[in-house]
């Protein structure tokens, strides 16, 4: 084992730092296959997962790529850099250190590829850029370690799967390569541990001291929480006078459209002028950056933001974090808390908004679950294959590939440990074919094998293609947004492409704080101008919608058991009162129905906590049940904990409802033809390659992707249901917008313990509901009836109805 | 199967909830705008590679429609095929899956603007047809008295109770009536369009199609 050099260790001492002990332990493994650190935030993470390198870079002696850096964000690579220049310099360490991200130039990748630098930090994207160039090899030669940092981040979505799948190609190139991981505070560390290092390596999990519990509380205002809504406009005041008490606030919340609007309010409000900016991932980079810069340079009083700040970059003294709207998982809500006083060691401090009155049960038991440190996440199952299929595109444009080799290959990756040889051949032969129901198409037919069995890209040219949509970040179609010159004019951020097709000339809308109008749609790029006169219409950028973890359902249906609740507000204690009074709470292991009349209809409240995309689905599934038994449900609407229906006729006998097979057989037949399932099929078959988002020369708009997957993926149904593309769907569904799993679950506790309660008016838990955005209608038995009756009408209305 | 019956030119005719109209008394099967080979003719233009699977899917539709009213005579309105080189290109079991259909019976193609002259497949070629008090073309004229046509592939919408519920629909009034389109992934033209409104008078009326198909006074 090396020491470190004096020069090092001179700088720390210059600085008045010393060393943690888990930088030591990091650095006393830096030659183990795999390290994962696990530290809070401001616990010298970075520092530890660089200082082997900066030792073995010390003497001069390595030439080429010796370190590569991962992390997901590009602005995280930036900041890394800055603050890796600063120790490297003063110390003179002679260190090429240099980033490459989407926003790199072109000459400077170019030169990178030619002569890269000793550390260079990238993204999971430009990571898989590079593994496909022909020469690899060449460029990666002599890599000696690998960074990912925020890896708990990155285990979660399938840019971690694509991370691993290009780590294990990497390792093929250089066997000796070292791994380490840095993370935040997780639920199961031997599960990124796993993750991270080449499978079946052993990786050992350096775990960092915690530092002290967070400081969390609930924000106290003299208004109440409204019933519904996730604006929680009524905190304003409330949150202007902790920002006038505290040095720099970050106040988080769950969604871009909420951030934005609440962001505005703050300004109508902020009558002392305080410096406040804004921060999300639709805003345009120069915004972003200059909100950025202000903040490092302590030019702001707060920021609010959403996930985009979520991860760990370093924005000076921060010493307040408020969460606008329940944090829906306790895990996150931690993670977010660490962004407060970044300085080891000192506990951060916290307030929790709720934004309507049920996230005040929601809140208090997030509340708890923090500080009893009981986190939540759900196990990730195996490496998703369309992933893979990507992967396989990207391996053969560096060149042709052996199937045998590659599968060794890729199974050392550890999300794809188990993948099994007749899945990976079923990835081969689709991107050979496209499978069955497509193989009269040429532009499906992307690989060919050679006489020596190995096989290559029929058409050379296809590399580039590959290369334009590479990546599987899915979230939403956006359109850029500009103020309207006569040359182009300031960028101002992006909105849903949705959105802007329900715009109209004339319409206003919010956008990074600014009133703007609605000019036009110009080669794909919304023009605006500035317009500070009119109430806005609302921009719904959807971000992700989180649903509630399982663990923090399962605590607020813990707390519903209590007799009484003396950790709720007063407000929040007597409405649950009245509804045990009225109807009953519900329970963990049974499922509460209500069934009441309101305005005409009958209503149906269906109590399954089971986070808000399961509730959409069993929705969806429960009103083609209805359809079927003739009860002529007309539409429903969810949200964490409930899904209310209404429709024409009551429902008596709510079993033959809710059995198992009826519903997986719902899921497997119906519930195919789904948007959401299309949806679902549309984000797989564009990562696995299927469909091409951007093609030389222009980027195909959303709802040109929509309309050919949409067919696509009806025809598989009807044609080739065994396709690779429609497995992985439903693979798919078990989880994230479908999430039928969390159905199943819900469905294994409930039992056969179904209790129907007939009520004589609406219940105080369900009234909240009927104010809930995002009603889904039922087209069906009753819309058929309502026309009939509709026709009667108006004919008898124009003297018709004899004819 | 839910037939909404109406009189049009002193006949009793019925649509049927696929967009078909029934000519009882003829035995008279009358469909419009198949556009047979559309994916076929995208994806020749460089559009997006849609499954030829369309053609399979309105041909089924076609079948059933034959099968429950056992018609002696189809007549197909026009634009039947989406142009003249996607007819010749259709696959060989589409070809024989047609001739299986017109076995038995009269079968009439009338030329559309995507499909002009005759195309290689059985029955006969008109630019339109007059049968009784009735005339059969593929776009409505000036002037026109009993008159069928498509062309438009006119659809309705209305609104009840806070839900719009928009169909392919049949317009329909004392001098003519306008056939929704038959083929599958073709899109529409709302009856509140300039074009129909100005096409109709001011007494038409308009039927849904749907698994019961019904008639309302035409949304404009």
């Amino acid at each position: 084992m090396t020491q470190i050099p004096a020069s090092i260790g001179a700088w720390f001492s210059s600085k008045g730092w010393s060393f943690h002990p888990h930088q030591q332990e990091m650095f006393d493994r830096a030659h183990d296959q795999a390290t994962l650190l696990i530290a809070p935030t401001g616990g010298g993470k970075t520092m530890a997962g660089f200082l082997p390198s900066l030792v073995q870079l010390a003497d001069g002696a390595h030439s080429g790529l010796h370190t590569i850096y991962v992390s997901p964000l590009k602005a995280l690579a930036a900041d890394i850099k800055r603050n890796l220049r600063s120790p490297v310099d003063e110390i003179g360490l002679p260190i090429r250190i240099e980033d490459r991200t989407g926003d790199t130039s072109a000459t400077q990748k170019k030169r990178q590829r030619v002569d890269p630098p000793h550390i260079l930090l990238t993204t999971p994207e430009s990571l898989a850029l590079l593994t496909s160039y022909e020469d690899a090899s060449r460029m990666f030669d002599g890599v000696q370690r690998i960074i990912v940092d925020e890896i708990h981040a990155l285990a979660e979505s399938k840019r971690g799967d694509q991370l691993m799948l290009a780590l294990a190609r990497l390792q093929h190139l250089n066997p000796d390569l070292r791994r380490v991981g840095l993370s935040a505070t997780v639920e199961d560390p031997d599960a990124i541990a796993r993750f991270l290092a080449r499978h079946p390596d052993p990786c050992q999990i350096v775990q960092a001291d915690p530092g002290p519990d967070p400081d969390i509380r609930m924000l106290e205002t003299v208004e109440m929480p409204p019933w519904s809504g996730g604006g929680a406009a009524y905190a304003i005041p409330a949150v202007l006078e902790q920002i006038r008490q505290h040095k720099t606030t970050l106040i988080f919340h769950n969604t871009r459209a909420q951030a934005e609007i609440f962001f505005h309010n703050l300004w109508l409000a902020n009558e002392d002028g305080l410096p406040i900016g804004i921060h999300h991932g639709s805003l345009d980079r120069q915004q972003r950056e200059r909100v950025e810069a202000a903040m490092v340079r302590g030019d702001l009083r707060a920021i609010v933001c959403t996930g985009s700040l979520d991860l760990g970059i370093d924005w000076g003294d921060v010493d307040l974090v408020i969460q606008i709207g329940a944090p829906k998982n306790v895990k996150r809500l931690v993670q977010r808390i660490g962004r407060a006083n970044h300085r080891y060691n000192a506990p951060s401090k916290a307030l929790l908004v709720p934004a309507n009155r049920f996230e005040v049960v929601e809140c208090v038991a997030a509340l708890e679950a923090a500080k009893a440190h009981d986190l939540d996440g759900e196990p990730r199952g195996p490496g998703p294959r369309d992933v893979l299929c990507q992967h396989i595109l990207i391996a053969t444009c560096a060149g042709p590939f052996d199937a045998d080799d590659l599968y060794v290959e890729m199974t050392a990756a550890g999300p794809y440990a188990h993948l099994t040889r007749p899945e990976f051949d079923a990835c081969v032969d689709f991107c050979a074919t496209g499978g069955y129901a497509l193989r009269i198409y040429d532009r499906w037919q992307r690989l060919q094998r050679r006489a020596d069995g190995k096989w290559q890209l029929r058409d050379p040219r296809a590399a580039s293609r590959i290369r334009m949509n590479l990546g599987t970040i899915q979230d939403t179609d956006a359109l850029k947004v500009r103020l309207k010159r006569s040359r182009g004019g300031k960028p101002l951020g992006e909105v849903e492409e949705a959105f802007a097709a329900s715009l109209t000339p004339g319409d206003t809308f919010l956008i990074g704080g600014q009133i703007v109008r609605y000019e036009g749609l110009r080669e794909m790029v919304v023009e605006v101008s500035r317009r500070a006169d009119r109430k806005p219409k609302i921009a719904t950028f959807s971000g992700t919608k989180f649903a509630t973890s399982t663990q923090l359902s399962d605590r607020i249906l813990r707390m519903f058991a209590q007799k009484d609740w003396p950790q709720l507000p007063p407000h929040t204690a007597e409405w649950l009162a009245l509804q045990r009074q009225i109807s009953r709470l519900p329970q963990r292991d049974r499922l509460l129905i209500e069934s009441f009349q309101s305005d005409g209809r009958e209503h149906l409240c269906v109590y399954g906590f089971a986070g808000r995309n399961a509730q959409q689905t069993l929705g969806l599934l429960l009103t083609k049940r209805m359809e079927d038994t003739g009860l002529a449900p007309m539409g429903f609407v969810a949200t964490d904990y409930a899904t209310l229906i209404w429709g024409l006729d009551a429902v008596t006998d709510p079993t033959p409802l809710f059995q198992r097979d009826a519903l997986r057989d719902g899921l497997d037949t119906w519930l195919a033809g789904n948007a959401v399932m299309k949806r679902t099929f549309r984000a797989s078959a564009t990562i696995a390659g299927l469909i091409e988002r951007n093609t030389a020369g222009q980027r195909k708009s959303g709802r040109q992707a929509t309309f050919s997957s949409d067919i696509l993926y009806d025809t598989l149904l009807k044609h080739d249901p065994d396709h690779l593309l429609m497995q992985i769907t439903r693979e798919e569904a078990m989880r994230g917008l479908v999430d039928f799993g969390r159905i199943e679950t819900m469905l294994d506790r409930i039992g056969d313990r179904i209790d129907l309660l007939r009520l004589d008016r609406i219940s105080p838990l369900s009234a909240p509901l009927f104010l809930e955005v995002g009603k889904v209608p039922v087209k069906g038995a009753a819309e058929e009836r309502l026309l009939a009756e509709e026709s009667a009408r108006l004919l008898q209305t124009a003297g018709l109805d004899q004819l | 199967m839910n037939v909404c019956e109406f009189s049009f030119a002193g006949q009793r005719l019925g649509a049927l909830p696929s967009g078909a109209l029934w000519w009882p008394e003829r035995q008279l099967l009358c469909i419009s705008d198949l556009h047979l080979g559309k994916s076929e003719r995208m994806a020749r233009r460089g559009g997006p590679a849609l499954p030829p699977y369309d053609t399979r899917e309105t041909l089924n539709r076609l079948a059933s429609d034959l099968e429950r009213t056992n018609a002696e005579t189809v007549l197909c309105l026009g634009d039947s095929f989406d142009d003249l080189e996607a007819a010749q290109a259709l696959p060989t079991t589409e070809k024989l899956r047609i001739a299986a259909l017109q076995a038995g019976r009269k079968w009439i193609w009338i030329e559309g603007n995507h499909d002009p002259g005759p195309i290689e497949l059985g029955g006969t070629h008109l630019f339109e047809w007059r049968c009784g008090p009735m005339v059969f073309r593929h776009i409505a004229e000036d002037q026109a008295q009993g008159e069928v046509s498509g062309h438009y592939h006119p659809k309705a919408q209305i609104r009840v109770k806070g839900r719009h519920i928009s169909r392919p629909a049949f317009l329909l009034d004392k001098k003519r009536l306008i056939q929704p389109a038959y083929g599958a992934f073709t899109g529409g033209l709302r009856s509140s369009d300039q074009v129909l409104a100005d096409l109709m008078d001011q007494n038409a009326m308009a039927i849904l199609t749907g698994p019961h198909p019904q008639m309302i006074p035409m949304p404009r």
